[in-house]
């Protein structure tokens, strides 16, 4: 099932863009498997073709699936897809802490310092509910 | 047969207070087209005169491969046509309506209909004058699209829908793009609406058109700059941005015509930026129509 929502200010190829990414790194779209045509994808969801064109069209750019002519679409067949989308999600939000540490002149020692500071809390956290 | 499904151009139309001027449009075969514009923008003549009920001044009208009004006969087996003003008989049951239809067009599709009749929440044996509003309207599109028409013209199909009749209407809409040969053209005040499930927008404001192209373009020119901007510094006017306000040292900058370098603009000017966001049609919607009219003034 995938959701557009309206709360969501990110543009629509980018909210399906991610709900694809979300597949292929939990595994129900596999490695190498057949995904829906853009206009099946763009009828299921109840978007503009256009819409999904674009989102297959980055998510190709970045090698996440592939395009064979005649043949339809597919998730890329290396194995490790899926540990590529999260390395590319941590990637972003590492990005993003950087740039908000910039904008407060936060140095990277006490930037370094900061994340270890949530690293303990969190997996402190994780062994309390376990 | 060319490529598009509708093709207007230098179509003009003058009324006492109202002149719809120089309307250029082109619809691609298989594509959704949205119409949006404010109340008496000119949306719903456009429509009429590519349906040949309203006659252009001047200008050539193109449908279907079909010259506007003159083939309008010949081009009306291909086109179903929908709007708030259509009359269904009052006293007659919507079944008797569907049999009707089915006697006239060969490509009636009774299974669709049956289909529609029971996705739509319609009863074949109710008499029209009994339903709803909301029941009305999709009766009178379910009598449209069993048609399974080339080109389907629908004017404020989802205006005075609940938001679940709306989003039935929606899907079959985009359901009936799962067939490539097919087009649509609508008009709506709901930019939600149009955002969702067009390929193309145009934009209508006082009788022209402002913009026309392909919507993920179109959403993708659009952006809107958080900026801060420390005392003594002066923001330049720079390229692409249409609108500029500011309170205090924080600014807000709105972009139509977008590009990667704009946001090391300002910070070369000596402002900060803050964020660079997406704008949905509604708020591109809104200053657009501020900006054209600004313009007109000037």
């Amino acid at each position: 099932m995938f959701v557009i929502s309206q709360t969501d200010n990110r543009p629509m190829y980018l909210q399906i863009m991610e709900q694809i990414k979300q597949r292929i790194a939990v595994g129900d779209w596999a490695a190498g498997q057949a995904i829906p045509s853009i206009r099946q994808l763009a009828v299921d969801i109840g978007v503009s073709v256009i819409t999904v064109k674009r989102a297959y069209l980055e998510l190709e750019r970045e090698g996440m699936i592939v395009t064979r002519q005649g043949k339809g679409c597919f998730v890329a067949s290396d194995a490790d897809v899926g540990t590529r989308i999260r390395e590319q999600e941590l990637a972003q939000h590492l990005e993003q802490a950087v740039r908000s540490a910039a904008m407060m002149g936060l140095s990277p020692k006490n930037l370094e310092k900061r994340i270890r500071a949530v690293y303990d809390r969190v997996t402190d956290a994780d062994k309390e509910t376990v | 047969m060319n490529d598009y499904a509708i093709e207007l151009n230098g179509v003009h139309k003058s009324y006492r207070f109202f002149n719809l001027q120089n309307i250029a449009l082109r619809l691609q075969r298989g594509t959704i087209m949205g119409l949006i514009g404010p109340n008496g923008a000119g949306k719903s003549t456009t429509i009429r005169i590519l349906m040949g009920l309203v006659h252009q001044d001047r200008g050539e009208v193109c449908v279907l491969g079909h010259h506007m009004p003159e083939e309008q006969i010949a081009a009306k087996w291909d086109i179903g046509f929908a709007s708030d003003d259509m009359r269904l008989y009052d006293s007659m049951t919507l079944g008797w309506h569907i049999n009707f239809m089915k006697s006239i067009y060969q490509s009636w599709d009774d299974a669709y209909a049956q289909l529609l009749l029971k996705r739509f929440g319609l009863r074949a044996e109710q008499k029209i004058k009994g339903i709803s509003h909301g029941q009305r309207v999709k009766a009178a599109l379910l009598l449209v699209f069993a048609r399974r028409p080339k080109l389907l013209v629908l004017d404020e199909p989802t205006t005075g829908l609940d938001p679940v009749a709306r989003h039935e209407i929606l899907r079959e809409l985009t359901a009936v793009m799962a067939s490539e040969g097919r087009s649509v053209l609508f008009s709506s005040h709901n930019t939600q609406d149009v955002e969702q499930i067009s390929d193309q927008i145009t934009f209508i404001d006082r009788g022209r058109i402002i913009d026309s192209m392909d919507k993920e373009v179109y959403l993708d020119r659009w952006r809107r700059l958080r900026l801060e901007v420390p005392t003594g510094i002066e923001l330049p006017t720079l390229p692409g941005v249409i609108g500029l306000q500011q309170t205090g040292r924080l600014a807000v900058a709105i972009s139509n015509a977008f590009e990667s370098h704009l946001p090391n603009a300002y910070e070369n000017s000596g402002a900060r930026v803050h964020a660079v966001e997406n704008m949905t049609l509604e708020e591109i919607f809104v200053a657009n129509v501020e900006h054209s009219r600004e313009e007109v003034k000037a």
